[in-house]
């Protein structure tokens, strides 16, 4: 049995004349303990797929699956790096962890709440900023708060939407390490949602490409068979690597040219003339 | 009324540049002493206040000037020449008999003030005296069971003050009382939101007055058999009316416009329904309460002034109708007295939500 399955999908939003199909027919299956990535234009829905696989949205049509259970709600089991942080501005980073650690431990004891959050704060490597608040931090620091938020509810799986978008390259780097270090550390299973292609290959034991919206949908896996640990310089000469690399690519300019074929179409003008027109 | 209630407004924002001057005396201790800021930041608000003030008197004079040539002239046409010359000469004594009604000037407004606060002075010297003289009657009428002797000589001006103060604190506190839960139970549910919608829409704009006349039409009926005070009890609850409708609709708009993200983090987190509200819902709607709030305060302190006029409750609005109905050589300057302390304690209301908004509100960039 799958962990995690996705049944001929559709989502719509909205209804009759002005609805919007955004994915159509998407067809997913994760093993537990794999890395997945997901790779898309921006615009391509996404987001709307995350939300559709950690309870935020319901598919207009066709199963989310978990563990075998359909997906009606959100669940501890299933812990959320949103694209945008998502941090509580009131909050200082500690109290952001906090509140996640106390709702996913709720018989614990505050020492043990307490000890934890400090964890996880350490983890990410924040602990000189525990009681600063959002505002104060940059936005490599906010990510790893809400990675420290995430990760602190000791999900099953973790699913991350464009997580490190908005980073400059060096945080992102740094940021990738670390949540392939988790990740490795204890076996979870991780959904990646990446415009970058590096960012999947580097990180991830498969890519799908998602085609873009409207009426999105998955294409074909890439399996990346390159031995972890793996190293980003070594990685550049590694021919796996080039080769995975460039099937994506190609697949994904194909996609690109598609479009641009799609816009191409002829519109014809009705014949028609001033009705003052002197020849 | 409407008038004073309008140069009441202009007033404030003259007292508040020279409050804000006042305050940024005391920051300027850099080392370096910067001309330049010093120019902004005290003399040009000082120079305004000045020339505010030289204008008010040059205005207040030529008003004077015409109101006294029309009483001569009156005088020659009525009595004769004989008669005009004495009425010259008595304005220019500065006798009170014949002083001419009108704007008074600064000087004039200065000295009602003086005389406010003596007045006051003697009065609470004259109800501390009757204290200590009843103080041991009013212990045995305690002990037989009966109600002690108050003091009920006339309020002095400061007395009024407090009153109106009371009576719009109570008023304010009724309307957090009412506007926020229910701005937050509306704001929770769209269906509520349109139940309520025309309820809200209708009553906002009602002026001050028509409350006052609905609370007097409920609260006469309800108070008929107590002896309460129910001047007080009207003005307050009129007050509150009045002023709970911003409060009510930033309230309502703040919890209904709640950041997506935030709730998506209460979904993932799987927050309850109360901590949702409690946790996520109210800290981030807070600002926006708190700017109902301060217009809620300021409203209220501006129809309050209406309402005690009308409903014949003591306190500054009483206060300003007396001196008016008066008519004494010095009421036309007591008014202008009332109207600065007015304006002034607004604006001095204003500040302290400010404060309380800084102190409890994330979102500390909130500026007047």
């Amino acid at each position: 049995m799958a962990y995690l399955e996705l049944k001929n999908v559709n989502k719509t939003y909205g209804e009759g004349k002005s609805a919007t199909e955004v994915l159509t027919d998407i067809n997913l299956t994760i093993e537990e303990g794999e890395f997945v990535a997901i790779v898309g234009f921006t615009g391509s829905g996404k987001t709307t797929l995350v939300n559709l696989i950690n309870g935020l949205l319901k598919p207009t049509s066709g199963e989310v699956l978990f563990k075998g259970e359909p997906v009606v709600d959100t669940s501890h089991e299933r812990g959320v790096i949103f694209q945008n942080y998502s941090l509580l501005p009131w909050l200082s980073v500690g109290q952001n962890v906090a509140m996640a650690v106390k709702v996913a431990f709720p018989n614990e004891k505050k020492a043990f709440i307490k000890e934890r959050v400090a964890q996880y704060v350490e983890m990410v490597n924040l602990s000189p900023a525990i009681n600063k608040r959002p505002k104060e931090l940059s936005g490599g620091m906010r990510q790893r708060v809400a990675v420290a938020r995430a990760l602190a509810m000791n999900p099953e799986m973790i699913i991350m939407d464009e997580p490190l978008g908005a980073l400059d390259a060096l945080t992102r780097g740094n940021l990738q390490d670390e949540i392939l270090k988790i990740w490795s550390k204890d076996k979870r299973t991780a959904l990646l949602i990446t415009n970058d292609v590096d960012e999947g290959i580097y990180m991830a034991d498969r890519i799908i490409p998602l085609r873009p919206g409207p009426r999105a949908t998955l294409g074909p896996e890439f399996k990346i068979d390159i031995e972890r640990p793996r190293d980003k310089t070594e990685l550049n000469d590694n021919p796996v690597y080039k080769k995975t690399r460039n099937a994506i690519i190609e697949y994904l300019m194909g996609i690109g040219e598609e479009r641009k074929a799609i816009s191409k179409k002829l519109y014809e003008l009705p014949d028609l003339a001033p009705k003052s027109f002197v020849a | 009324m409407k008038q004073s209630v309008t140069v009441n407004k202009t007033q404030e924002l003259k007292l508040a540049g020279a409050a804000k001057a006042a305050l940024s005396k005391f920051k300027v201790k850099s080392p370096k002493f910067d001309l330049k800021t010093f120019l902004r930041k005290v003399i040009v608000p000082l120079a305004s206040i000045l020339l505010f003030i030289g204008l008010w008197h040059i205005g207040a004079k030529a008003l004077f000037n015409i109101e006294a040539d029309y009483k001569i002239q009156k005088a020659l046409t009525d009595q004769g020449q004989a008669a005009a010359n004495a009425m010259a000469a008595c304005i220019a004594s500065g006798d009170i008999s014949c002083q001419p009604n009108t704007l008074p000037s600064p000087a004039q407004v200065w000295e009602s003030f003086n005389t406010l606060i003596a007045d006051h002075k003697v009065i609470s010297a004259d109800k501390l005296a009757f204290k200590e003289k009843t103080a041991a009657l009013n212990e045995k009428r305690i002990s037989e069971g009966k109600d002690p002797i108050t003091y009920t000589g006339r309020p002095s001006f400061v007395d009024q003050i407090f009153t109106s103060l009371k009576t719009v604190f109570a008023g304010f506190l009724l309307a957090f009382f009412i506007a926020v839960p229910i701005g937050i139970i509306i704001g929770l549910s769209d269906t509520l939101r349109n139940a309520f919608n025309w309820l809200i829409q209708v009553f906002k704009p009602v002026s001050p007055v028509v409350w006052l006349l609905l609370v007097f039409m409920i609260v006469k009926t309800m108070t008929k058999d107590s002896n309460s005070d129910s001047a007080f009890i009207i003005s307050f609850i009129s007050v509150g009316l009045c002023a709970m409708w911003a409060t009510l609709v930033n309230t309502a708009m703040g919890v209904s416009s709640v950041d997506k993200d935030y709730i998506n983090v209460a979904k993932v987190l799987k927050l309850g329904p109360l901590q949702k509200v409690f946790k996520v819902i109210l800290p981030s709607s807070l600002p926006l309460i708190f700017t109902g709030l301060r217009i809620t305060l300021s409203v209220a302190w501006m129809v309050l002034i209406a309402i005690e006029l009308l409903a014949q409750s003591p306190g500054l609005g009483s206060f300003v109708w007396e001196e008016f109905q008066n008519g004494a050589n010095d009421s036309n300057s007591k008014i202008i007295v009332a109207m600065f302390i007015i304006g002034i304690i607004g604006f001095l209301l204003d500040r302290i939500m400010l404060t309380i908004q800084n102190m409890v509100s994330f979102n500390k960039n909130a500026t007047a």
